[in-house]
């Protein structure tokens, strides 16, 4: 049975779809998905495979006059190091709440951005804070150290000397 | 043999006459119509010009009356304007790349001719527009002009204040001096503030969209010369070409759903036509003007003609300009009184304290130094979605077009003001005396402080009051005007605290006198 677009065969009968209609919405529905695709590859785009962030780990030798339970500081980089009977440790000085640099104290740490309070464990005192500071690996390279910011420890780790 | 000496005699007198043409004939050929003086004139005047034509060509006389607009859209549209030509001059001096881009403000600021006067008021338009469109969007409010037909007009007008903000945030990096360094660490890390929650339901490692915001903004997980170049990107380029199509389309709007908002009554409210305004229609037509079949909406004005109307060429034009003067000459006055800051260049190793945002984005602020979370993403949103909803919500028709929706109205947003400022001032003093939940119980979870906050709980305050409105009154515009109202002043109120009474470590202080000296 041929069937004319346009001209329903009875009132039950849905109406062909014309061709032109057919190639039309095909065409629409081919450069929509086409749009979305390349628009999903575009995404991508924003995050580099390699970051342009400085490297995560460093060497750092301590001075020998650092007392236990005083904070040292390397140049450029948010993390304390401290040395008592047990050995090393580093904890993260970046404030867990909106990252500002924390400073180390006696009693511990305070973030200048929004008052948060740290225990010199890292534990957080008070503030709005989300959770404690981190304790990051260290390992010992014959009298320099060597601080790994991307590999946390858990807290009370401590590295001989 | 005269003839040709003639013929070469008249063809010089005709190309003397066409020189001395060529600047009328020039005119002619630009404008397409004569001077706007007759009514036929002053509509070619708007329709024959690609600029004006958004306007239509006769306004009415409510439209024009100062108490309709405060003149507020076309303040934001001229402060725009302000920022985009400054913005432009300032690109010739600045480059976006670290301490290159310090040393180019030092340079405009101190070495480029007006280049410090340039800055300060493209600084202070960028202000003036926050200002305008905060106060616009307050007065289209207080009107009910989002109601039914510009439901959708309110919602391009939502996403021009976002963009505006956004604007703001993002040329406050790019000077890269202590200030601006910080307000953008803060703020990326509110991108990524999500993770305080997935952090506690321990989700982070699967599903970390916090992480992912921060990546996108800044392209390195530090603020370092990638964040700076997608600000830059940002700042001149994306978000002006996306306020700029959206602005067409708002001005479009306006007209396409019906002019400015007024009331049913305003013809019967205005006092008589002066007597040079004539009547367009010498008789009242029985048919509307309006292509019936082809535009979509009511046609109000059948059985009557436009005579409330009056040509917008000069009397809506001249309004503008006159709007438009007045933000320049405030935008410049202020820039004489003041200079945009510039600190210390941008050091990570230590943070600027205390470390303030621009004073919009103070009352976030103080709301971030009580939950990341939900201060910097989860309220706003919140308030977002609410702004958003409130077309849909309140479909009521009686008021509109009045401000406050007429005199019960302004009793109720009375009321509304004494809730909306006392219950922010109570529990900000709360939190200031007593401190919250982690001073007293060190060891609570981080989940019951995101939800249970001081941030949290005036929302909570101020939603309740806004449904118990609604019950009161038996009216949902009741129920908007008191939201709308109660989260304007909370924003007064926690912007004012941040700006002026917070201090080193946001320890609260009377006086930036007695903060401590270090």
């Amino acid at each position: 049975m041929t069937v004319k677009a346009g001209k329903p065969q009875s009132r039950l009968d849905p109406e062909p779809m014309p061709r032109r209609d057919f190639l039309g919405l095909s065409a629409l529905w081919t450069m929509a998905g086409a749009l979305l695709f390349s628009a999903l590859g575009m995404l991508k785009l924003p995050k580099a495979a390699v970051l342009s962030s400085p490297s995560k780990k460093f060497s750092v030798t301590l001075p020998d006059a650092l007392a236990a339970g005083e904070a040292y500081v390397p140049p450029g980089r948010a993390v304390a190091l401290f040395r008592d009977g047990e050995g090393v440790h580093a904890i993260s000085i970046t404030c867990t709440h909106l990252g500002c640099v924390v400073k180390p104290t006696t009693e511990g740490f305070e973030c200048p951005c929004h008052g948060s309070r740290f225990a010199v464990d890292g534990e957080v005192t008070r503030g709005p804070a989300p959770k404690a500071l981190a304790w990051l690996k260290v390992s010992n390279k014959g009298g320099s150290w060597v601080v790994d910011e991307e590999t946390k420890v858990p807290p009370g780790t401590k590295e001989k000397a | 043999m005269k003839t040709p000496m003639i013929g070469e005699h008249s063809a010089l007198l005709v190309f003397r006459d066409n020189l001395l043409a060529a600047p009328r004939r020039l005119r002619d050929a630009m404008f397409r119509s004569g001077k706007p003086t007759t009514d036929r004139t002053r509509s070619t005047f708007v329709f024959g010009n690609v600029f004006l034509h958004l306007h239509s060509v006769r306004t009415h006389r409510w439209s024009l009356r100062w108490t309709t607009t405060a003149g507020l859209g076309i303040a934001t549209t001229a402060a725009f304007l302000i920022t985009l030509v400054t913005g432009v001059l300032l690109m010739f001096y600045y480059k976006p790349y670290p301490e290159a881009a310090y040393d180019s403000i030092k340079d405009i600021h101190f070495v480029v001719p007006t280049g410090r006067f340039i800055r300060n008021i493209h600084r202070w338009a960028a202000n003036v527009m926050v200002v305008a469109v905060i106060l616009h969007m307050a007065r289209a409010f207080y009107t009910a002009a989002y109601r039914r037909p510009r439901e959708f007009n309110w919602l391009i007008g939502m996403g021009l204040f976002v963009i505006t903000l956004g604007l703001s945030f993002t040329g406050y990096l790019l000077p890269w001096d202590q200030l601006a360094y910080w307000a953008i660490t803060i703020g990326a890390n509110i991108a990524q503030s999500p993770r305080e929650v997935t952090d506690a339901l321990n989700l982070t490692e699967w599903f970390d969209p916090g992480g992912f915001q921060k990546l996108l903004l800044l392209g390195s997980d530090v603020v370092g010369d990638e964040a700076l170049i997608r600000f830059y990107l940002l700042h001149v380029m994306i978000l002006p070409l996306a306020l700029a199509a959206l602005m067409a389309v708002h001005f479009w709007r306006i007209r396409k759903d019906g002019g400015m908002v007024r009331p049913v009554d305003a013809d019967a409210r205005l006092e008589p036509r002066k007597e040079e305004t004539y009547p367009v229609f010498t008789e009242a037509p029985a048919k509307t003007y309006q292509l019936a079949a082809v535009v979509k909406g009511k046609t109000p004005v059948v059985g009557r003609g436009p005579e409330n109307t009056v040509p917008s060429m000069p009397h809506l034009f001249y309004a503008e300009l006159a709007v438009l003067m007045l933000t320049t000459l405030i935008c410049i006055g202020l820039s004489l009184i003041s200079d945009a800051p510039l600190k210390e260049l941008a050091n990570p190793a230590v943070p600027e304290n205390p470390a303030k945002a621009p004073w919009y984005f103070l009352g976030l602020q103080e709301m971030v130094a009580f939950s990341a979370f939900m201060g910097g993403i989860g309220i706003p949103s919140i308030i977002i979605i609410g702004l958003g909803l409130i077309p849909f919500l309140d479909r009521e028709e009686a008021g509109t077009g009045e401000w406050f929706g007429g005199k019960g109205g302004w009793r109720l947003v009375k009321q509304a003001m004494a809730v909306g400022f006392g219950a922010s001032i109570l529990i900000e003093a709360f939190v200031i005396r007593f401190g919250w939940i982690r001073e007293w119980f060190p060891h609570v979870p981080q989940l019951v402080i995101t939800l249970i906050n001081p941030g949290t709980m005036l929302t909570l305050v101020y939603g309740l009051y806004s449904v118990w409105l609604v019950r009161r009154y038996n009216s949902t515009r009741a129920g908007a005007l008191g939201l709308f109202t109660v989260f304007l002043c909370g924003f007064i109120v926690l912007t004012i605290i941040g700006t002026y009474f917070r201090g080193p470590n946001w320890v609260f202080y009377w006086s930036p006198a007695d903060w401590p000296k270090h």
